[in-house]
């Protein structure tokens, strides 16, 4: 990849698989959302079963060379369970919506995930030494049978043990969304986050969970007149007063919360006017927008609609940067695509470290790179036919018409049930993270480490596994 | 796997998957998704919007046909000068409120034959056009007492509120009714076209029926809010708008094409922006009819 590692091509391997072996994928596997922490180490992974999963990267050892940077797993915890309101007789999906890490500020490590409803602070924890040699205790925690035979008191010792990690939840935010919440977003002060559902959007504070502030707040007096959502939401990387969010129908709003204390009036307000000529009866799908993300340097953001990526400089809100096609090809089956649901995919995108590179999913299991800088792009597939280890991934090319070339695939050939909805890029490295229906792939630059996840099957729990672990 | 052969471009397969799509979503798992459903009813609108203009276009065309028949078969019983003086009486009266561009021209037609007295010579040499539409505006006026307009798609339409003012507008909508419970179809219509026909609102609104009222759709009824006060049901905030009643299935009954009432006037937001002819009307009232259905559309409503 040009950028980090300098120079060389869109060169990709796969490094790892993490899945079930199986073709029959439970719904509860499914993987809904991926997320690196902030040194790249730990990488998490919630699904639709309302499960956790945490992988942390192998330490270098000379002892194991070859396992230099793999991921394994290093916890494994329910988040959320299915509930049932009552009043509204509605069932609450367990699904994780999104993961986000705090900044790691002491040994443990920090999480929030999020369903529809409820958004849950996690704490993960390492224990690898325990108290030996209580006196009213037993080794197994039982009370010794007769505490009047004590003649002398000893001092418990630690001794270590086998790694245990421990994920608790801390803290637990709830009933503040009346709608389905799509986003949350740590702040840079690290104590306040914000989270957004289809109409409003609050601020909370990491610490307190029985009162949060709502800042926007876009739902009409009259519910009829509802023209639009909100779909997306975060806050800026470095500056804590500033966060956008983005809508259905294609804009994105930026918003000072200096400016006033709910931020229904935009200090910025990003969008493109429509091209009349392309208008169809799916223009207003098409153009909402399901992703935005701020790049790491803070000046750009980027937007996913569902054909296109986007790029925006926050200092023109006419029109975009940069305008990178998706899957084109889709424009003249969109029909089709909504009769299938597809068209209601929420595709999301990231940025590499460096903001050079851009990557988003796409159908077939496909997903696609943009450099920037000089704008060549890559279709890739994850896929287990081609994961062979440490061979390179072949470019994939869709063939939208006309004579189609050898290794091309036809429009029509495309698996529309296998789609690449969540992506995860390294904040520092050449590692990429790639959730497929059911397989969660990560694949590092040749010139950095390979990689390949598998999602643990349900089956088999990890958490035997992660003992002993190290 | 995509097959556009299979895929229906038509405004009306996409009214009907759009509406089996939200009517689906009642039973999916975690509620209603509030972002599908709005552009799902982007869908709906934009493909109501072309049927809607498909239909009246061929109505016009018909209308137009059977307007050029009409004279062709009797102009030549008729006197001119009779035709002339009943104009004469009548134009006054049947110009009323004219609004659009085509009642202008309607009167427009009617008027200086009235007022000239050669008007005679004006009406035999009269084009096609303006004859019928004397005719029409006669046909129009000789029935003040009744209820029922007649618009130019020659089929009776029972007249709405009184209260209309020309911002209001009259509008025929066509809407066919689903009942979400008992599937059954009921073609309904209110009002009468606007640009077509230009008689007294005051004059033919006396044995009006009582106007029916449209139905509106709250989407906040299937999110209710702890601080908003529900009916007996979180579901049941219905506010009866407009329901209009009709069982002239003239246009098209048998197929698919279902357009619940209830998105006739919901999302107005969406719909107002549009020059369109689709405007809510306040404050009327349901027929007889419409209140013997409000049952099923309680059920239907409740499902959102």
């Amino acid at each position: 990849m040009a950028g980090v590692g300098g120079g060389n091509d869109f060169q990709w391997c796969f490094s790892q698989v993490k899945g079930a072996i199986d073709e029959d994928v439970a719904e509860a596997d499914i993987i809904s959302t991926v997320e690196f922490n902030y040194s790249g180490d730990l990488l998490a992974t919630g699904d639709k079963g309302g499960r956790v999963v945490i992988f942390q990267r192998e330490q270098e050892s000379k002892n194991r060379p070859h396992s230099r940077g793999e991921y394994n797993v290093y916890s494994t915890f329910q988040s959320h369970e299915p509930e049932f309101d009552y009043l509204k007789s509605l069932e609450i999906e367990e699904k994780i919506n999104k993961i986000r890490w705090l900044p790691q500020q002491n040994a443990a490590h920090f999480l929030l995930s999020t369903n529809d409803k409820t958004i849950k602070l996690w704490k993960i924890s390492e224990r690898d030494k325990r108290a030996e040699g209580y006196n009213l205790k037993d080794e197994e925690g039982r009370l010794r049978g007769d505490p009047f035979r004590i003649t002398s008191l000893r001092v418990p010792v630690l001794m270590p043990m086998d790694l245990m990690v421990e994920a608790s939840p801390r803290r637990i935010f709830a009933n503040a969304h009346t709608y389905h919440i799509n986003s949350i977003s740590v702040n840079s002060d690290h104590e306040t986050y914000l989270s957004a559902d289809d109409l409003r959007i609050n601020l909370w504070h990491l610490e307190i969970t029985d009162r949060s502030f709502n800042i926007v707040d876009i739902k009409p007096a009259n519910m009829e007149e509802l023209t639009e959502v909100i779909t997306a939401a975060e806050c800026h990387p470095h500056q804590c007063n500033v966060f956008v969010y983005s809508s259905s129908k294609g804009t994105i709003r930026l918003c000072d919360m200096r400016a006033a204390a709910l931020c229904d009036r935009h200090t910025k307000f990003f969008e493109e006017p429509e091209d009349p000529s392309s208008r169809s009866f799916f223009s207003e799908i098409i153009s909402s927008i399901s992703d935005v993300k701020f790049s790491h340097s803070g000046r750009y953001m980027m937007t996913r609609d569902y054909l296109s990526v986007k790029v925006w400089d926050l200092n023109m809100e006419n029109r975009p940067v940069e305008t990178y096609q998706v899957h084109e090809y889709l424009r003249s089956k969109l029909c089709s695509l909504y009769e299938n649901d597809c068209i209601f995919d929420k595709f999301e995108c990231c940025w590499n470290g460096s903001d050079s590179a851009i990557m988003t999913g796409s159908y077939n299991n496909f997903f696609r790179m943009f450099d920037r800088s000089t704008r060549r792009d890559i279709t890739l597939e994850a896929s287990r036919e081609s994961s062979k280890p440490r061979a390179l991934l072949k470019p994939r090319k869709v063939c939208t018409g006309g004579k189609r070339k050898k290794d091309e695939i036809s429009v029509d050939s495309l698996d529309f049930n296998k789609k690449i909805l969540h992506t995860a890029w390294h904040p520092k490295e050449n590692v990429i993270a790639v959730a497929a229906t059911n397989n969660l792939s990560s694949l590092p630059d040749v010139s950095a480490t390979l990689y390949l996840l598998a999602k643990p099957p349900l089956k088999n729990p990890p958490l035997k596994k992660m003992l002993g672990r190290r | 796997m995509i097959n556009t052969m299979e895929c229906a471009v038509d405004a009306q397969s996409l009214i009907s998957i759009s509406l089996r799509k939200i009517h689906n979503s009642r039973t999916q798992r975690g509620g209603i998704k509030l972002h599908k459903n709005l552009l799902v009813s982007y869908v709906l609108r934009n493909a109501r919007q072309l049927y809607m203009s498909e239909k009246y276009a061929e109505i016009y065309r018909m209308q137009q046909y059977e307007e050029v028949m009409t004279v062709c078969n009797e102009i030549q019983e008729l006197n001119p000068l009779d035709l002339a003086e009943d104009c004469m009486e009548q134009s006054g009266d049947c110009c009323g409120n004219g609004g659009g561009s085509e009642p202008a021209s309607l009167c427009g037609a009617l008027l200086p034959a009235s007022h000239t007295a050669a008007q005679s010579a004006h009406i035999q040499t009269a084009t096609a056009c303006s004859a019928p539409l004397s005719l029409h505006a006669e046909e129009v006026c000789k029935e003040p007492d009744t209820s029922f307009y007649r618009s130019c798609c020659a089929e009776p339409y029972p007249v709405s509120n009184c209260d209309f003012s020309p911002a209001n507008g009259m509008h025929c909508n066509k809407t066919t009714v689903l009942d979400l419970d008992t599937h059954v179809v009921t073609t309904v219509e209110n009002g009468y076209l606007h640009q077509d026909c230009c008689a007294p609102l005051q004059q033919c609104c006396q044995g009006a029926q009582t106007p029916a009222k449209k139905r509106k759709v709250d989407f906040g009824y299937y999110v209710t809010e702890p601080e908003e006060v529900p009916d007996f049901t979180p579901c049941k905030r219905a506010r009866f708008d407009d329901f209009s009643c009709l069982n002239s299935d003239q246009l098209d009954s048998s197929n698919i094409s279902n357009l619940i009432s209830i998105f006739g006037s919901g999302f107005t937001g969406l719909v107002s922006r549009q020059a369109d002819f689709e405007q809510t009307l306040n404050g009327q009232f349901c027929s007889t009819q419409a209140l013997a259905s409000l049952g099923a559309w309680t059920r239907a409503i409740v499902a959102f």
